[in-house]
């Protein structure tokens, strides 16, 4: 029993570590006081307040969120179609063609960025939310193709021919057979894209400009000029955000379809 | 690329391919054609081919940054490992109430933006942080120490980044390990150390290497955390694009660093995926 008790010490360890910074950022979010301290001497909301008052903070939001829906869409349509074709072919070349599917994980954010900065937005004269939409289309595309493709690996396709001989058709079948039976992976795969879309930071970091900017593009220029409990505020209720969702997502897929 | 892949569409009409060819071309155009364009043309300038790239590595200051961007992400790798695979063997043998919470745990920080995740370590680490007013206040120190904006500090951060993806990932792996297989090690007379290093650690090592494709990696390309935690001395690659193109107005530097990363990205992943694939054919062997 002594060995699993060192186990479990250390576990605990580990995951003290991971929660006491979140923790921290999270009290000082109600301090008074102007400059962030842990433990605060008097409770404020007023910070929460400050969140929702900055129009750049409302503004980004709606464009983070606007953002990654739209580019988690577009990936969907891309994604789905070619994930269902490459679980179904056994035709050559299929590898590459996953793996370029898959290129963008390849390609660190900040190039992402860089590039699609350079080539679209200064060479092309494509508008600036234009090439943002297309950075977060490469950001989400890895993980529709990754996430449906494994949920596609477990679909018995036997089930799709039994209505294809039933007279159905193909693309009826598709909609009607294949879809209804993998949606819990579709909405794996929609949950893991639009967080991470949400959430990426290199590659809008070049694709920001006057009145074009994400969220968290707007959050790195504020906390770069302000050292304050705003962003402590914005902490908590995005990390509320996240756990709403982690609820709904475990009671709905069950907390492992977010491990992928 | 793409005419290669019309070629084929031609050669064979194969419906599987008309399907996925629209996409193919939507990622050409979205990352296949800028890399060429922006890339490309950094590996002919200069008085002979790639002549920006040995003047890189000639620089004694890029090279600083180079070395600092590799070293910091096998640091945080190492520390990921010894940190996140007990952990992840522990979350794999508690008992399943237990193992979702846990499990859920680990999560979490990965669903949460590292912008936030950074920041916590700013209010921890800095001149008036947590950890300095503790320590003046305990007298063991009287000046704050310097611990934000130093190598330590990113170093730090790039941990608490990436460790739960190296529990989750491994976790996921190890959860597939049957108990009996521990129960039979330790039958025979293993010890319950040398059980988990002869058994579940060969068994596990897949996921161990994935784990640690996505740490290295993703420690050698992040931007926030070094943006945020490093400070302008501490500059790492992804922080050194940003501030040659942005600041400086230098794309072409910036144009040569980006593809140096993508080369050593490349590098790690075939490296350790050969690794893997050794290690896979040598399990076959002995099964």
């Amino acid at each position: 029993m002594g060995k699993n008790k060192i186990l479990c010490i250390y576990a605990v360890i580990v995951f003290a570590f991971l929660m006491i910074p979140l923790f921290i950022i999270t009290v000082t979010a109600f301090g008074s006081g102007s400059a962030i301290t842990f433990p605060i001497e008097s409770f404020s909301l007023k910070w929460f307040l400050n969140v929702f008052t900055t129009k750049s903070f409302r503004e980004s939001f709606l464009t983070s969120l606007l953002v990654a829906l739209l580019a988690t869409m577009i990936s969907m349509l891309v994604g789905i179609p070619a994930a269902y074709a490459l679980a179904k072919s056994k035709m050559k070349g299929k590898q590459l063609i996953k793996s370029i599917f898959l290129s963008p994980t390849i390609v660190p954010g900040i190039v992402i960025g860089f590039v699609l900065y350079q080539f679209l937005v200064l060479s092309l004269k494509i508008p600036m939310y234009l090439g943002l939409l297309a950075g977060h289309f490469l950001v989400t595309l890895p993980y529709i193709i990754r996430v449906v493709g494994s949920s596609l690996e477990q679909f018995d396709f036997s089930i799709e021919e039994a209505a294809w001989s039933l007279g159905c058709k193909k693309t009826t079948a598709f909609f009607k057979v294949v879809l209804p039976n993998i949606t819990s992976g579709i909405s794996a795969a929609f949950m893991l894209a639009f967080i991470n879309s949400f959430n990426n930071i290199p590659v809008s970091m070049f694709l920001s400009g006057p009145g074009v900017s994400t969220f968290p593009a707007t959050l790195m220029n504020y906390i770069e000029y302000n050292y304050n409990p705003t962003v402590s505020a914005i902490s908590v209720l995005l990390m509320l955000c996240t756990m709403i969702m982690m609820v709904i997502v475990d009671k709905t897929l069950g907390i492992a379809s977010l491990a992928k | 690329m793409s005419p290669f892949l019309f070629g084929v569409v031609n050669m064979k009409k194969n419906s599987a391919f008309l399907i996925v060819v629209p996409g193919l071309i939507i990622v050409f155009i979205c990352l296949g054609l800028p890399l060429f364009k922006v890339l490309l043309p950094t590996i002919f300038q200069g008085n002979y081919p790639a002549s920006s790239y040995v003047e890189f590595f000639q620089d004694a200051y890029y090279l600083k940054i180079f070395f600092r961007t590799v070293k910091m992400a096998l640091i945080t790798t190492a520390v990921c490992m010894v940190a996140g695979v007990p952990t992840a063997y522990f979350i794999s043998r508690c008992k399943k109430k237990w193992k979702g919470l846990l499990l859920a745990i680990s999560i979490f920080p990965l669903m949460t933006n590292s912008i936030i995740r950074s920041f916590a370590w700013i209010n921890i680490l800095g001149t008036n942080g947590i950890i300095n007013r503790l320590l003046t206040s305990l007298g063991i120190i009287n000046e704050p120490a310097k611990l934000l904006y130093t190598e330590f500090s990113i170093i730090i951060g790039s941990v608490y980044l990436f460790l739960p993806l190296m529990i989750v990932t491994v976790t996921g792996v190890m959860e597939n390990i049957e108990n009996d297989l521990m129960e039979a090690a330790q039958s025979l007379g293993a010890n319950r150390i040398s059980a988990f290093m002869k058994v579940v650690f060969p068994l596990s090592l897949p996921g161990i290497i994935v784990g640690s494709i996505l740490v290295f990696t993703g420690t050698l390309t992040a931007y926030t955390t070094p943006q945020l935690l490093g400070g302008n001395r501490n500059l790492v690659l992804s922080t050194l694009i940003y501030q040659k193109a942005l600041t400086v107005g230098d794309w072409n530097s910036a144009s040569v660093i980006a593809l140096i990363m993508i080369i050593i990205t490349v590098i790690v992943i075939r490296v350790f995926n050969g690794l893997a694939a050794r290690l896979d054919k040598r399990g076959e062997n002995h099964g």
